[in-house]
Parts: structure tokens; sequence; C-alpha cells
């Protein structure tokens, strides 16, 4: 009951955030309101005996991500009133797919056919089981190359990301922006 | 007979063509001319031999393949030779005209700027022509049909910068195809009757082909040997000029003089009458196809003719007298008469070669002037020219004793004894042709040395003339002295025409009883015993000087004297008679200077119908359906539905991203309606 | 009890609300990124619900490589925004139509 309890309640909060993410005015408070869905998933998931992806959700996910989330969003100067104008011409579109989207997999649920009983409980775990042992030896025996390739990636990608926003010297930006000067964002941070 | 002798005859030529062609400015001026000459004149040498030994020795007929280019199903396609009397004539009459051909060219052609490329083209014709006669089958045959008409194209177009010069070798080419058609289709009926490139196996078959018929169009059936025959004549048709294929001889005087007299006059338009006599096993079997040789040739033979009268450029006189001549071959193949008409072929050779040479000559010494209405009184500056073209001139008209009177007798004669359909307007045609030839003939000999000089004799006048006048090449008239005195032409160039004028005089009388009657064609040549014609003229010959004793009783004899008295009537003693009579008969020579209306035709006719399809097909074929319709239509249409589908491409990412929400929506959807039911 | 069809139902609605953000927000790049990351997450609750439920842990390490690749994503889109701001003064999606057919 307690189990159930908890995840009503993990349920709502993960709903609403997200509700309060895409209609919130401010993308700092999306932001924040994201970092909150992050880590109620971070719960529920802990709910079902899943530990070690809960704790690298919010590790990755609240921890790195979603700070360089905040800081984009704090560092660029963004027109916030210019982007929300039309935002509710469109919402019925936005509200209208939604609630097709979740008829649908709710259809598809409740058709019962996934080739699985999906009403029946979890099986509950040896005493000693240890999700995160288990992981680490499946990770790093059978899924050894596919976890080096994701070591090149985040490498590649932490290359990529540097050599995007790595400034060229002075002199060369003034071409950038004849007439104008640089945004402070570039100099002044040092980017 | 030898067969690396065979090979040296054709070979030699080419060897020096290549070199005078490629290497010319390797080997020089002086270079390229030995080196044909002496090719050549080995060629001259290794084919009297072989006359001799074919003529003279009896060695048997040589008929051997000796090189096989391929064989596609079953049939060889070979080079060969087929060395008897007919090839062997013919080879010595080639390259002996080639051979003053080349000598006069040194003194012709001094002064020009393409004299390697002259000499090579004109030893390249040496062995195409050499090739085609000697061939054994139809096709070297058709090679050296071909070969001899490109080189003719080029030779008429050798003045390349002269738009009436390139003119005039794309009409003869353009002609000489629709001639070429036929013959490559009446070769094609051959090799589909008798399944053989070989001349062997053709005439084995002649009488096998003549017992088929051929259906044209339903209810429309000839027989397959005037089939045969009448497509291959079409082809001597282009390539011997006979109306109405003639048109292109007398423009390709465009080309340099020399060539007029080897080209088109002495060899390659004897071409046709050397292939149909070749084929004398086939056409013996088609009455009808003989027909109609005979009255193509019959009209060719008087009406080219009249055309020499009122012409004025010595040149095109000479080339209407060609046409004239080759219409007199071309009957005596008609009338079956083909060993008279080898003769006439052979003799006209040297005579026509010779009047040519002469004209040539006439247009050195007078700067390059080829109007005759500013000649005149030239023999007293060019004595040699003037005797040497006299001689031309009398052998032409058929003088007794000179080559020209035994052939063209033998000619009236054989067509007097002839039964066949045609005949007797055939006569009727040579016989005038007679008078004819001789009126225009003198008429040129008369106009050009007699009667008082029309030319002006002022030195700086003298040039300027040449420069006024259409036929002249500007180019080329770069004499070292531009005096307007004529002056006679060096040795070179009078050497050749004295050659020729001996054997204008004596081959005739020498070689007809032998040739002639003596059968000295022996199996090269085959007539049907019905048809021979010829033996019936042999039964009341009795030796050549005889024969020529007797021409007083015959028509010919006189008309041709007619001729002579009217020429000499109208254009030397009493010319305001000419003019009268130009006057009172202004529409026939208004017929006669537009050639019947010839290049007329062709040009509004057939040329303007054929641009005329042809626009058709341009306009709505290419234009209309492949340009419009498939080309710029297939693109037309993928951009018309790329300018619906770039819709699409907002360039927008919430864009891509709503297809991307509404294609899962519709996945979703899908799953969802194939899970339930 | 908690049962597949809870997490599943729960995922879906996640999803969708994700996909309402991002019409909502259709001229925000930086809510855009972020509903991405929220349906990302959709998508990883399924992985370790079905993991979970059928007892098979290829499904988490399966999310384990699905986080490696969205941090990554992530890293470049933010790279990729920052140096288009620079650019531009501006990341107003609507501006932003050069892939325009």
């Amino acid at each position: 009951m307690l189990v159930e309890g908890l995840f009503y309640l993990f349920a709502t909060i993960l709903v609403a955030s997200a509700i309060g993410l895409i209609v919130a005015r401010n993308p700092v408070y999306s932001a924040l309101l994201l970092v909150l869905c992050f880590f109620t998933s971070a719960s529920i998931w802990l709910l079902i005996e899943a530990e070690f992806l809960a704790v690298v959700l919010v590790l990755v996910y609240v921890g790195a991500v979603m700070v360089l989330f905040l800081f984009v969003v704090m560092m660029l100067d963004i027109n916030v009133e210019e982007m929300r104008r039309g935002f509710t011409r469109y919402a019925w579109v936005g509200w209208l797919t939604a609630f097709v989207v979740i008829v649908q997999i709710v259809g598809l649920v409740a058709a019962r056919r996934l080739g699985v009983d999906v009403t029946q409980g979890m099986v509950p775990l040896p005493a000693d089981y240890s999700n995160t042992a288990h992981l680490g030896r499946v990770l790093y025996t059978e899924y050894l190359y596919p976890f080096e390739l994701a070591a090149i990636l985040l490498l590649v990608a932490i290359i990529g990301a540097i050599s995007l926003t790595m400034r060229r010297r002075r002199a060369s930006r003034s071409k950038m922006w004849p007439g104008k000067s640089p945004p402070c964002v570039t100099s002044a941070c040092g980017w | 007979m030898n067969t690396t002798l065979l090979l040296a005859i054709p070979l030699l030529p080419l060897v020096a063509a290549i070199i005078a062609g490629l290497a010319g400015k390797a080997v020089g001026r002086q270079g390229a001319a030995a080196v044909t000459i002496l090719a050549v004149g080995a060629s001259f040498v290794l084919s009297a031999i072989v006359a001799k030994q074919v003529f003279i020795d009896g060695v048997p007929v040589f008929n051997e393949s000796i090189y096989t280019w391929l064989v596609s199903d079953g049939i060889r396609m070979e080079v060969g030779f087929l060395i008897d009397q007919l090839s062997a004539l013919m080879m010595c009459v080639v390259t002996l005209v080639s051979l003053c051909v080349h000598v006069y060219t040194i003194g012709y052609m001094s002064q020009d700027p393409g004299y390697q490329r002259f000499f090579s083209y004109i030893s390249l014709f040496t062995f195409a022509m050499l090739m085609l006669v000697m061939s054994n089958n139809f096709m070297q045959l058709f090679f050296g049909w071909e070969a001899v008409g490109l080189v003719s194209y080029l030779l008429i177009g050798f003045w390349y910068t002269r738009p009436s010069a390139v003119f005039a070798n794309m009409k003869a080419f353009l002609v000489n195809r629709v001639g070429d058609f036929g013959f490559v289709l009446g070769i094609a009926a051959l090799v589909y009757y008798t399944g053989s490139l070989d001349y062997r196996d053709a005439f084995a078959m002649a009488p096998d082909i003549a017992a088929k018929t051929y259906a044209i169009t339903p209810g429309w059936t000839v027989s397959a040997i005037t089939l045969v025959c009448i497509l291959l004549f079409i082809g001597a048709m282009g390539k011997s000029a006979q109306v109405p294929l003639h048109v292109w001889l007398p423009d390709s005087m465009e080309g340099p003089t020399p060539i007029s007299a080897l080209i088109h006059a002495a060899t390659m338009v004897t071409a046709g009458i050397f292939m149909v006599a070749r084929m004398s096993p086939l056409f013996e079997y088609s009455e009808a196809a003989l027909s109609f040789v005979l009255i193509i040739g019959a009209t060719t033979a008087l009406f080219m003719g009249f055309l020499g009268v009122i012409n004025n450029d010595i040149k095109r006189v000479v080339a209407y007298s060609t046409l004239s001549q080759l219409g007199y071959m071309t009957v005596a193949l008609g009338a079956s008469a083909y060993s008279a008409a080898m003769f006439h072929l052979m003799t006209h050779a040297f005579f026509k070669a010779l009047l040519f040479l002469a004209a040539g000559s006439v247009i050195i010494g007078m700067h390059h002037e080829q109007d005759m209405r500013k000649m005149g009184g030239l023999a007293k500056y060019m004595p040699i020219t003037a005797i040497t073209c006299w001689i031309g001139a009398l052998a032409l008209i058929g003088t007794p004793f000179l080559s020209g009177f035994y052939s063209k007798d033998v000619i009236i004669e054989a067509v007097h004894e002839s039964n066949r359909f045609g005949a007797h307007y055939a006569y009727w045609c040579v016989m005038a042709g007679v008078f004819v030839t001789a009126l225009y003939t003198f008429r040129m000999v008369f106009m050009t040395f007699h009667g008082k000089p029309r030319f002006d004799t002022s030195p700086a006048h003298g040039h300027g003339q040449g420069h006024g006048h259409g036929h002249d090449d500007h180019d080329h008239d770069d004499h070292g002295h531009h005096g307007g005195v004529p002056h006679e032409s060096p040795w070179v160039v009078t050497a050749p025409l004295v050659v020729l004028a001996i054997f204008s005089v004596v081959i005739g009388g020498l070689t007809i009883a032998s040739l002639l009657f003596g059968g000295g064609f022996q199996e090269a040549i085959f007539v049907l015993g019905a048809n021979d014609v010829v033996a019936k003229v042999g039964e009341e010959f009795h030796g050549a000087v005889a024969f020529a004793l007797h021409a007083w009783a015959h028509p010919p004899f006189w008309l041709a004297l007619g001729g002579v008295l009217t020429a000499w009537l109208f254009f030397l003693a009493k010319p305001q008679w000419a003019d009268a009579v130009d006057r009172s008969f202004g529409w026939l020579r208004k017929v006669l200077e537009n050639k019947y209306y010839f290049d007329w035709f062709n040009e509004h006719v057939i040329a303007a119908g054929s641009r005329g399809l042809g626009r058709i097909f341009w306009r709505g074929g290419d234009q209309a359906i492949i340009d419009n319709g498939i080309i710029n239509g297939s693109a037309a249409l993928v951009a018309s539905l790329a300018a619906v589908t770039r819709r699409v491409q907002s360039g927008f990412l919430y864009s891509y991203a709503f297809w991307m929400i509404f294609g899962l929506a519709a996945m979703l959807g899908w799953f969802l309606y194939k899970t339930t039911n | 009890m908690i049962t597949l069809a809870h997490l599943l139902t729960l995922s879906g609605i996640l999803f969708a609300i994700a996909v309402a953000g991002v019409f909502l927000n259709r001229k925000n790049i930086i809510l855009l990124l972020m509903c991405i990351e929220l349906m990302l997450l959709a998508v990883n609750f399924n992985f370790v619900a079905f993991s979970r439920f059928l007892n098979d842990i290829d499904g988490q390490i399966f999310v384990f490589f699905v986080l490696t690749v969205a941090a990554a994503e992530s890293a470049i889109g933010l790279a990729i925004l920052v140096v288009l701001f620079r650019n531009r003064r501006d990341i107003n999606v609507e501006a932003l139509d050069t892939l325009k057919g």
C-alpha cells in the first residue's frame, strides 16, 4: 500500500511538474521544473528497484545536463516575451495531439496485446540481489564494446562542444558583427 | 602472276601518299613530288609488265584472295585481286594518266602552298582507283569506290577557302551519296541472292538470279537480276555522272586542273563504266536494265553536249564534253558493246586528260583566267599547247586515224546494230552528239587559240583582270611576274601534253584490232551470243587503216566536219551570226544556261524538300516531343512536383517536429487498429 | 500493487505532455530541447519498467546507453545553440528557416 501511495504521489508530482514545464513563462522555471521531473522519476525508479539508474539519472541529468541547461538559459540574452507570442494560437493543436497520444497509448496498454501481461505485479527479488552489481557485471562483460563506444561517443561530444563554441581571436570577430559590439557572453564570459 | 608484284602496284602510291601527306614538312616540296612520282612511275612500270603478261604472254587470269579481313555468317570479306584483260587495261590507263598528271602538277601547282597535300591526295587517289579496278570482290570494289569518292571530295575542295569550292565538293559528295545508296543496295541484293561477295560466285549464279523475281510491292514484281543491275547502275550513274546525277561534275571544276584531268575526266568518273563492264555477266541477263542504261547514256551524251556549246569557261566546256563522252560509253554498255565502252574509255582517258591539261596550260598562260571570251589568238603565244590541244580536239571529235575516231565509230556502229528497246533513240542521240561534240570542241579551240586576242596585254591590267573574275583562284595567283602577255608553260607542263598527245593519236589505231575484234578481253567481258553487236561490227572490219579510210562513207564523219565548219563560221569567221542566233533563240539559251533546270530542281525541290522534312522532324520530333516533351518535360514534371512538395520543407523546426509526431500518432493508431482486430 | 500498466500509462502521459510542449513552445529552442529530454525520460521509463517486470537486465543497460547519448546530445545541442546565438543574436526558431525549400 505504501508503495502504491508513493507511486501515485510521485506520479502526480511528475505529471504536474511536466505540465508546469511546458507552460512556464520563464525558461528558468522550466529548467527547474524539469529537475523536479527527473527527481520524481528517479524516485519512481527506486520504487521499482532500479536503484543504479535512479542514482545515475539524478547524477547525470540533475547534476550535469540540467546545470548546463540552466547555465545556457541564464547566459543567453533571450527575449522571452517574443518567444511566447502566439503561444495560445497553437495551444489547442498541442493539447489535442497530447490527448490523442495519451488515448492511443492507454488504449494500447488496455488492449493487453503487448505480448505480456501488464496487470501482473513485480516478482520479488532475492534478498542479496544487487541491482548495481548485476548491471555492472553485464555491462563489463556482455556490453563491453558498446560501453567503450559510448565512452568514445562522449569524448567526441566533449571535443565537438568545445570546438563548436571556441572563440577565435578578437581580430576576426569584427567581421562577424560589423558595426556592432560583440555580445558580452562571448568576450567577458571567456567562451 | 607474282602476288608481291601485284600488291606493290596499289601499295606504292599509298606509301607515297602517306609520306607526302603525313611527313610533308619533313620531305619538303621537292621530296613530296619526287617520292610520289617515283611511286606512281614504278606502279605504272609494274602495271605495264602485268599488261604485257596478260595481253602478250597469255598468262592465265589471276583471281585470288590475298587477305581475309573478316568472316561474318559465312560471308567472307577479303582483299583479293582479279587480274584479267579488263583490269590490266584499266591499271595501265590509270597509272599512265596519273603519272602524267603528277609530272604536270609540278608546274601547275608550283606556287601553291598546299603542294605536298596535293601530291598526297593524287597518290592516294591512284591507290584507291587501283584497288577498285584490281578487286575480285564487291567489298573491295566498294572500298575503292568510296575511297576515290573521298579523294574526289577532298580535291574538289582543295582550295577550301573558296566558298564555291566548298559548295562544289559538298554537292559532289551528296550527289554521289544518292548513287552510292543504289550501289550498296545492289551489292546487298547480290549478297542476298548469292550469299557471297565474290565476283566469281555472283557471275556463276547470274542465270539463277535471272530466273528469280522480286516483289517490290504486292502486285509489282520485277526480275531479280533487273533489280540488281539497275541498282548497281544507279551507283554508276552517280560516279560516272549520268543524267540526272550528273550535276556535280561541272561544279567539280572548282578543283585544280590536274584533278579535273585525272579524276573528273580520265579515271574516277569512268569507274562506273568499268564497273558495269566488269558486271557484264550480270547485265547480260537483264534486257530491261540494259535498255535503261542505253536510254540514260544516250540522253546524257546528247543533252550534256548542248550545254558545252553555250559555256564560256574553258574548263566547264571540257567538263560537259566529258559528260557527253561518258554518255557515249554508257550507250555502248547499254548496247552490250562492253568492249567498245572500255575501248572508248581508254582512248577518252588520253585525249580528255590531254584537253584538260591543255586547258590548264592555257589557264597558267593566261594567269588564271578561265573565261574564253577573254582569250583568243593564243596559238601565237603558246604553240605547244595549241598543237597538242588541236590533237586532243581532233581525237575527241573523231577524226579518222586518231584514237577517238575508232572508239566512237565502233560505238555508233554497235548501237546501230543493236535491236534493244531504246536503241533507235540512242542511235539518233549519238549521231547528233557527233555534230554537237565537234561544234563545242572547235568553238573552244577557235575562241581560245585563234581569232583576235581579246585579252588586255598591259601588264598592270592583266593582273587586275585576274582578280575581277569569279573563277579565279585569287589566293594562288602569285606568279613571279604579272605581265598581261600570255606565255608558254614550263616543260613539266608541256611534256605530259606531248606524251598524252602521242597516245591520243596512236592508241586507237594500234589497239582496236587486238582489243575489240581480236577477242582482246577474252573471258573478262561476257556477252550473250545474240547481243554481241561488237562481233557484228567486227565482220566488216578489215584493219585499222581500212576502217579509217572508209570513214567518209559513214555519216559521223560528215557530221563532225559539219560541226567544225559551223564552229568556224559562227565563232571565227562571222561572230555576229552567233549573236543573231542567240537573239532569236533566247528561250533556248535560257534553258541551256540554267542547265535544263536540274540544279534549280535539286535546290528548290529536293534540297528544300529535305530541309522542310528535316524542319518538320526537328520542330515536331526533336523539339516538341524529345526536347520539350521527354527531356524538358520530365524535368518540368520533377520541378512542378518539387514546387508542391517543397512547401512541406518549411524550414521550421516545429513543423518537422509536428510531422514526426503526426507520423508517430498515425503509426500508433495503425498498431492499435491491428492489435485490436 | 504497481503493475506494468501503471508505469506504461505514466510514461505515455509524460510523453504526451512533452509532445504538447513541443507545440506550445515552438519558438523557444531551449524549451524544445527540454521537451525532448522529457520524451527521452518517458522512453526510459518504459525501458526500466519492462526490464523490471520481465526480469531482464538488458532494458536497464539500454537506459544506460540512452542516458549517455542524451547527455552527449544535450551537450552538442547546447553548444550549437550558443554558436547560433552568437551568430544571430537570437534563438527564435521562426527565424531559422534557411532550410526552407
